[in-house]
Order: C-alpha cells, then structure tokens, then sequence
C-alpha cells in the first residue's frame, strides 16, 4: 500500500498541475497567447506530446528477446485499425486492451 | 433537472460510455497496489483528469515523489491549455459557474463542446454537461476499485489501456489534420531522448525537444 503522505502529496501535486494548465488561457492576457510561435504549438504540439505518450508507455517493451514486442505491436496495430475502421474510442481501447490481456497471460508467442 | 440539464444529460451519454469504463480500469488498477478502494472516486473528484491519473498509478507504484508527478502531469496535461485556448471566449461568457467548467474541461468534455454551436442557455448546458461527464468518471472509479478486490480473472496487461487510450487520442489528431513534419519531429524527438537520456527523464526531455522542434519548422499550409 501506498503511504498515506505519499499519496496525498501526489494527489494535490497533481491537481494543482492540472488545473494550471486548465486555468493558464484564461488567466494569460489575450496579446501573450497571439504569437506565431504559440499558434505554431496551438497547432501541433497536442499530437507531439500524444505520440511521445506513445512512446512513453512503450518504452520499457524488450524488442530484442522473446516475445520481441509482440504483444504490445500487435494490441496496437488493433487499437489503431479499430479505431481508423470504426472511428469508436471505447472500443477501440476496450478490445485492443483485451487481445493485450490475452496475449501477455497465455504466452504469446505460443510455441514449443 | 432543466431542460438544458436534459440536454447536457443526452449530450454526455457518449462520454459515459467512454468514462464508466475506463474509469473502472483506473479503479482495478489502482486497488491492485493495495490502496483503499476509496482512494479512486477521490482521485477523480480533486484531480479529474483520466490519463494523469493512470499514470498517478505508475508513478504510485515506482515511489515518485510529489515533484516528479507535478512536472509530469503539468507536461502531461499541457494540450488542455489548447481547450482553454479554443474556448476562452464561450467560456468568459458564461459567468457564474465558469471556474467549475474550467476545472473539469477534460479531452471529452472539449471534444463534445467544440463540434457545437452555444446553446440559447449556454451557462447551464455547459455546467450541467461538465459536471455530467465528471459523474461518470467518478462512477466509473468507484466501481473498479469495488469490484477491484474480487475480479475473477486476472488483470495483468490491464494497463495496456493507457497505451490505447493515448494512440486513440494520437489518432483522432492526425484524422483531423496534423503535418507529417510534425509526426516526424515528435519521432525524433523520441528517438533521440530514448537513445541518449535515462528513462527518468524522457517525458520531460523529449516533450520540450518536440516543442523547440515546432518552433523551428515552417508553419504548415493550410493548418486551423
């Protein structure tokens, strides 16, 4: 179990970055957020930081030794077709999250 | 309930169906370091924000401190600046009962409000619609962490939903229009922070490399 201390310092540390990145465009005067280099991160950098996300998470994967990234490849590739098939977040996360599982508790890849 | 807190009500059914569960993920997760189940609902009552909070897990579980989450979670929920952007003037309107909008203006909550014209009563459909979505989230936490304790089936691999949350999200960015340059600088950006940088620091690192990047490329054509 996590230590009670811990956990409340986490909790508020992590509502407080929250809500400043909420409350920040209301507060900034309007002249500071009309700049080119602003509207160049307005633009791009929510996908940047999603992709990196991506990343993150998949970091720590072993690409080198069995099962090679497999099951976390393959669950992916499934999250990403469903979702450009069917354009549904909660199925695309609830069946590319369930291969995963199943994948990772019977062994996958099976063989000898 | 109002009328408008009807419509709020149809509005957010899309949203539950997306919240209930994932937040129930949240809770599962959660519950299996061996936290009191409570724990959840209050992390996203104070903290409301899905995908901080899965990673509250992670960071639970490694015995991060206070700093690490708040540096994390500030880069993490950094796109919500870009909500705030898009909506600061509907939402200087609303008077009264906009700080709690702006508290609980999460990825969906933007994604339900962007599409949409204002509504005759927008200060009440907008109220109502984000404290609508934060129940579900709420809902949805309570319910993971009960049922936490006594799942039939094992829950390893669980946290794949993370991954899948944010590939979605990457998804539905470039579906609406992203330059292939800034894929491509994100993934320089990744690669060069996972080859030459310590795990630790690679959300940080990699996050303000990606933004320098933008800054120096052209500004696509064309782009919103």
């Amino acid at each position: 179990m996590t230590p009670w201390g811990t956990w409340i310092a986490v909790v508020v540390a992590m509502a407080l970055a929250t809500q400043i990145t909420r409350f920040l465009p209301f507060v900034l005067p309007a002249r500071w957020l009309d700049n080119p280099v602003v509207d160049k991160w307005r633009v791009g950098l929510p996908a940047v930081i999603l992709l990196l996300l991506v990343a993150y998470c998949l970091k720590d994967t072993g690409w080198t030794h069995r099962p090679w990234g497999l099951p976390e490849g393959i669950a992916l590739a499934a999250v990403i077709g469903l979702h450009l098939w069917k354009r549904n977040a909660l199925v695309s996360i609830g069946l590319g999250t369930a291969l995963y599982m199943v994948l990772v508790q019977t062994g996958f890849p099976w063989s000898p | 309930m109002g009328p408008m807190g009807f419509t709020a009500f149809k509005t957010s059914l899309p949203v539950a169906f997306g919240y209930v569960p994932l937040g129930m993920a949240f809770g599962v997760l959660l519950v299996g370091l061996g936290d009191p189940w409570w724990w959840s609902p209050v992390m996203g009552l104070v903290i409301y924000a899905g995908s901080a909070q899965f990673l509250a897990v992670g960071l639970l579980a490694a015995g991060a401190t206070a700093f690490d989450a708040f540096v994390a979670t500030l880069l993490l929920n950094l796109r919500h600046a870009f909500y705030g952007l898009a909506l600061r003037d509907r939402y200087r309107a609303l008077g009264p009962g906009r700080g709690y909008a702006i508290f609980g203006l999460t990825d969906e909550t933007f994604s339900l409000l962007a599409g949409r014209a204002p509504e005759p009563r927008d200060r009440e459909f907008v109220v109502a619609l984000t404290a609508w979505n934060q129940g579900w989230w709420v809902l949805g936490c309570t319910l993971g962490a009960l049922a936490g304790h006594s799942l039939p089936f094992s829950t390893q691999g669980l946290g794949f939903s993370l991954t899948a949350l944010f590939a979605v999200l990457l998804v539905e960015q470039i579906l609406r229009g992203v330059a292939a340059t800034t894929l491509v600088g994100a993934a320089v950006a990744a690669a060069v922070c996972l080859a030459a940088l310590p795990g630790k620091v690679f959300l940080i690192a990699s996050i303000t490399l990606g933004a320098l990047i933008l800054v120096v490329l052209p500004r696509p054509r064309g782009a919103r």
